[in-house]
């Protein structure tokens, strides 16, 4: 540890620290513009200039300059005073003074530091500079005479998202930030360049003129948009969401966030079931609650337990998936699937279906082979770490699976499960590499898993696994890349087939079932089952169209509830609106229809649901834990199954990213993107 | 006698053009004579003559070469190859001397490359010249075929030191000229500089150790290490060593370009070697004395001035690249200051707050002085904008941009006092006055 004096006062600091870092150690604070803690350093705002001794007679740029041993530095002082009063009123001589109209207001870095270190007038009489707009796509709205060239934007997305598309043209004054030849941002990450933005040149497209931050009641909770649980602010304003920020969190999403978990919540609005429904001669009536439960008790009571089937949807809680699990249970069903995709998971120990080496530390390691996964559109906030540690030069990935364009390089090493088998012989440089690494991972994905011949790649994939040792003390490179935020909570409690039960894909078939309750399950699909089918859930999505009786629940922003992310961590999620309409929590419709199917939950509150999750299954009880590399006795090369094995190249099971779930669906602006993303719609550069 | 300086002891002895600038007109001239044993006494000789014989860069900032060939690592380590750059992008206003190194006497650049990179342990020298310079730039590639042809430089050379040369042509930014910025523009990026540290010498081209050197520096390398160091020393005051190329241009009777020595009287540069100022020495306003960046003088701090870096660093001005730019009393000087700081509106790099936004404040105000439209508490607002832009910028153009109009307010302020003054004679209006309409 070295020291140094920040206004006289000692402070130590670790080698390497710059003097903003130092200076901030201290607690002061130092304003700045282009410095961003996860960017590149820039240096060009000139915002955060301090006085440092030794040096030259000059103010310095603090963001950029290495803290040394004995280094005396100065915030207070006349010459920091006036270099800072100079630099914002160069800032502002070209900005408009529309704050009153800009988006930007009240969160805004440019208004709180001129408020804070800026003179109280202006001395520029001349005419100010204007800007011509840019088309960025349909989430980005820009005023660009807002802008200060912070270069915020182009540095993360160059660097972060890893698409270069954004760019700082012309010198001097006539600098301007745009994409190339205006076209849209195709980065799944392209919206945080808004939370980066420092002042109201990039806004939320979506969210304009929609409110003021002081109008929002915002709440912390966490995403379903994928499975990896990302960290978000909800804000809302009395039954409406408005928008979604992230929250940092380094181990999980560092502060980033995909564009749909951004900008699907439109659709939390759009297409919702607000009242039950019966299908009455062919078509769904409005009905009350009671008239629903009767409905559906009249048609279990008459079915026999072997006839009913349950499958769970990707977005949903923990607790109602063991409300759901605990009901039909006893019930005596026995057909029971979390995975409407049919992936070969949830037979063998927790650690075969979770992402072991967990998302902050799959960092560490040296050779990664993506199977059957694509993470830009499966996890595009994961595979910004992927694209770190790559830029970083420390590590080597190899593909199975499709040639997609990652945001890095990778060793192509085949299209399926041909290439797969014979890896473990093959003479290839990446194999050796592999083979060699001190901390080898595998990253399987449901494109290799959710098909036919899943269990069998699964047992390839792992007897790889076996061969390069990535399980081995102290690291644990097993990991299944997961598409669906509920699905570990699924395989987490059991909520798989029981002994002699259907899975999903038979239950589907015609004739297998006379009763279907699908609780959000809206990506199987349920037409060719002829069984009379009840729907739990909150859009008007393919679940609800071909259901017989639809119960409308909540939506993840109108419930608390637990998830659990792909690295196995269990979070909670915290309710923002209430439920719409007559709609309830799913838990609650699920407590009230055991009691009139006469099996009755042994639980009349969410504490007490939470109480009996944490007594059957104890992993839900450590809140924000991810297992890691614990378990050393975990035996990898035993997962899967022996089978046939097909040709056909692992296919990502997500063909649009911007259209995943019911909430996505119903989206007009993820709709946009999606058309934006297709080629369907083109953004003019006008 | 014309000058200070012999004409056997100049450097440069085809600076006009009037001989061959070919590798055998050159060889006559003395250059690649005994350029092996200069590399075969090692390193530490080269370098230590280089320290002795006083040389500061010519590039503008006089930092000593010698000192700045020292910084480099003294072995090439984790095969991290060391470069030289040598900087070609002459841009600065009133500077012209580059040009004709490049195009007369181009073999004492190259072998200069060869020894300044043998005394750096760089096996690959770029030049970089500017986009304007097509002629010099053919002239520069010709010459360098032909030390390749004889085997003066490239791989197993003459020389017994491996070494190639690269030309690397500019698109003609001004900014290309500051070394970081240059060094982007060679890696193929936008010319923005670079914050420092790191030092160029720690990490540089490609993020490797690197030396940028102006022509004139690394050109006059080969003569100093041939006729030795104390020679060199010999002219010029102390810590202002050398002979120097003076490039004279504005209201002289002959504007040239002239080797001198260093320390040369201002008076005595303009009378033996430009025919004296135009309508005589009593005609003389002011002198810009080393490139459009560096402030004025009057003419009054000219009698005695000896052209150097310290006695104009004393005057608050510079040497800078030693271009002098002479203005007789017809100059508009206001006006000039304008164009100056258009100039610099034009090339500064967008990249910083105060660069970016200042310098084109700073021109505005000027073009109203240069009328006189402003107002006469503007020009105190004016200095104080030049004061929040001068040091406080990633590179030093902020600096440059600033330093001209300080210069003219610092000794001309009354000028343009007048100017708004007599702008505002009989307009009543824009002193204030209240019209009043005839109704």
């Amino acid at each position: 540890m070295a020291i140094a004096k920040v206004n006289g006062v000692e402070v130590e600091f670790e080698p390497g620290m710059t003097v903003l870092q130092v200076a901030e150690l201290a607690g002061e604070e130092i304003p700045r513009f282009c410095y961003h803690e996860r960017l590149s350093i820039a240096g060009n705002c000139r915002m955060c200039l301090v006085e440092v001794k030794p040096g030259p007679p000059k103010p310095q740029a603090s963001c950029a300059l290495p803290a040394a041993e004995g280094q005396e530095i100065f915030t207070k002082t006349p010459m920091v005073k006036k270099a800072r009063e100079g630099v914002m009123e160069f800032l502002l001589i070209n900005h408009p003074l529309d704050c009153p109209i800009c988006d930007q207001g009240g969160e805004c870095d440019l208004q709180d530091q001129a408020v804070g270190y800026g003179r109280d007038d202006s001395r520029y009489d001349e005419n100010k500079r204007a800007v011509e707009e840019k088309a960025m796509g349909p989430l980005i709205k820009t005023v660009m005479t807002r802008c200060i060239q912070c270069t915020r934007c182009v540095r993360f997305i160059t660097e972060v998202a890893g698409s270069p598309e954004i760019g700082l043209i012309s010198r001097g004054e006539d600098v301007e930030i745009t994409t190339y030849l205006g076209a849209a941002v195709t980065s799944e990450l392209s919206a945080n360049v808004i939370d980066l933005c420092p002042v109201g040149a990039l806004t939320s497209k979506p969210y304009a003129f929609e409110a003021r931050p002081w109008e929002l009641k915002k709440t912390e909770s966490i995403d379903v948009m994928d499975a990896l649980g990302s960290w978000i602010r909800v804000d809302a304003r009395g039954s409406a969401v408005l928008r979604v920020l992230p929250r940092n969190n380094d181990d999980v999403n560092e502060e980033w966030i995909s564009d749909k978990t951004r900008y699907a919540v439109d659709g939390l609005g759009r297409q919702r079931l607000d009242r039950p429904y019966v299908r009455v001669g062919g078509s769904l009536k409005p009905a009350t609650w009671a008239e629903a439960f009767a409905a559906i008790a009249a048609k279990i009571k008459t079915t026999a337990p072997e006839r009913i089937g349950v499958i769970a949807g990707d977005l949903q809680d923990a607790e109602s998936l063991k409300a759901t699990k605990d009901l039909f249970t006893a019930l005596g069903v026995k057909n029971l699937d979390s995975r409407q995709d049919g992936a070969a998971l949830g037979a063998g120990p927790r650690e075969s279906w979770l992402f072991n080496s967990t998302i902050a530390g799959i960092e560490n390691a040296d050779v990664v082979l993506f199977v059957g996964a694509n993470p830009r559109i499966e996890a595009p906030v994961l595979n910004a770490r992927f694209r770190k540690q790559w830029v970083a030069g420390k590590t080597r990935f190899g593909v199975i699976g499709e040639q997609a364009d990652l945001t890095f390089d990778y060793d192509y090493l085949g299209a399926g499960a041909k290439t797969l088998a014979g890896l473990a012989k093959s003479k290839s440089d990446f194999v050796a590499a592999l083979k060699a690494a001190e901390r080898p991972a595998i990253i399987i994905g449901q494109g290799a898993l959710a098909r036919a011949d899943g269990a069998a790649i699964l047992k390839a994939a792992a007897g790889l696994a076996k061969t390069v040792k990535v399980v081995r003390e102290g690291w644990n490179g097993w990991n299944v890349l997961h598409t669906a935020a509920a699905r570990v909570a699924g395989l987490d409690m059991g909520f798989v087939p029981a002994e002699g039960g259907l899975a999903t894909a038979d239950m589907l078939k015609p004739g297998a079932l006379d009763v279907l309750f699908l609780l959000g399950a809206d990506e199987c699909e349920t037409a060719a089952s002829d069984a009379f089918k009840i729907y739990l859930g909150t859009h008007g999505d393919n679940g609800a169209h071909k259901a017989d009786v639809i119960l409308p629940g909540a939506a993840y922003t109108e419930k608390n509830g637990l998830y659990v992310n792909l690295e196995g961590r269990v979070q909670m999620g915290r309710r923002a609106v209430f439920p719409k309409g007559e709609a309830k929590e799913d838990w609650s419709i699920l407590r009230a229809l055991s009691e009139v199917l006469g099996h009755k939950l042994p639980y009349d509150s969410l504490d007490q649901l939470r109480a009996k999750l944490f007594a059957d299954h104890p992993t839900f009880g450590q809140i924000d834990y991810a297992p890691g590399s614990v378990a050393v006795s975990f035996d990898v090369g035993a997962l899967g199954a022996d089978g046939e094995v097909s040709d056909a190249p692992f296919e990502s099971p997500i063909k649009a990213f911007h259209l995943t779930n019911p909430v996505a669906r119903a989206s007009v602006t993820m709709a946009e993107c999606a058309a934006v993303a297709s080629g369907a719609a083109k953004i003019a550069a006008e | 006698m014309v000058g200070i300086l012999e004409d056997k002891d100049r450097i440069f002895t085809n600076l006009y053009g009037l001989h061959d600038w070919g590798l055998e007109g050159a060889k006559k001239r003395g250059c690649w004579n005994g350029t092996k044993d200069i590399l075969d006494a090692g390193r530490d000789w080269i370098i230590d003559n280089m320290k002795n014989s006083g040389l500061r860069g010519r590039g503008g900032a006089g930092f000593g070469t010698g000192l700045k060939w020292s910084f480099m690592p003294k072995e090439v380590k984790d095969g991290r190859p060391h470069y030289l750059v040598v900087n070609a992008d002459e841009s600065e206003p009133g500077t012209c001397k580059d040009r004709e190194i490049m195009r007369h006497d181009p073999h004492l650049l190259i072998e200069g490359c060869l020894i300044a990179s043998r005394a750096m342990l760089a096996h690959a020298c770029y030049i970089y010249i500017r986009g304007e310079y097509v002629r010099e730039r053919e002239v520069l590639e010709e010459a360098i075929k032909q030390a390749y042809e004889a085997k003066l430089i490239g791989k197993n050379n003459v020389h017994g030191w491996d070494f190639d040369l690269y030309v690397h042509h500019g698109a003609g930014a001004y900014i290309c000229g500051e070394e970081t910025a240059l060094l982007e523009s060679l890696e193929g990026k936008k010319g923005q500089p670079r914050l420092k540290p790191p030092f160029p010498a720690g990490a540089g081209l490609y993020g490797m150790p690197t030396t940028v050197n102006n022509v004139e520096s690394i050109a006059v390398a080969g003569t100093i290490l041939r006729r030795g160091a104390a020679w060199f020393a010999g002219f010029g005051r102390p810590n202002n060593a050398g002979t120097k190329l003076f490039c004279v241009s504005g209201h002289v009777n002959l504007p040239c370009n002239v080797e001198e020595a260093m320390s040369i009287p201002f008076r005595q540069l303009m009378e033996d070697h430009c025919g004296g100022i135009r309508g005589g020495w009593g005609n003389l306003k002011a002198v810009i004395p080393g490139g459009s960046s560096v402030p004025m003088i009057p003419a009054e701090q000219c009698e005695d001035l000896p052209m150097d870096f310290d006695a104009l660093r004393n005057l608050k001005s510079g040497l800078g690249t030693a271009a002098v730019i002479v203005m007789d009393k017809s100059t508009d000087l206001v006006r000039a200051i304008a164009r100056l700081s258009y100039f610099y509106k034009h090339e500064s790099c967008g990249q910083c707050t105060p660069c970016r936004e200042g310098t084109g404040w700073m021109w505005r105000v000027m073009e109203r002085m240069a009328t006189g439209e402003a107002d006469p508490k503007e020009i105190d607002t004016l200095l104080d904008v030049t004061t929040q832009v001068e040091g406080h910028t990633i590179c030093a153009l902020g600096d440059a941009a600033a330093w001209p109009i300080q210069g003219l307010f610092r000794h001309f302020r009354h000028e343009v006092e007048e100017r708004i003054a007599s702008y505002r004679s009989g307009r009543l209006h824009v002193q204030g006055a209240k019209l009043i309409a005839a109704e």
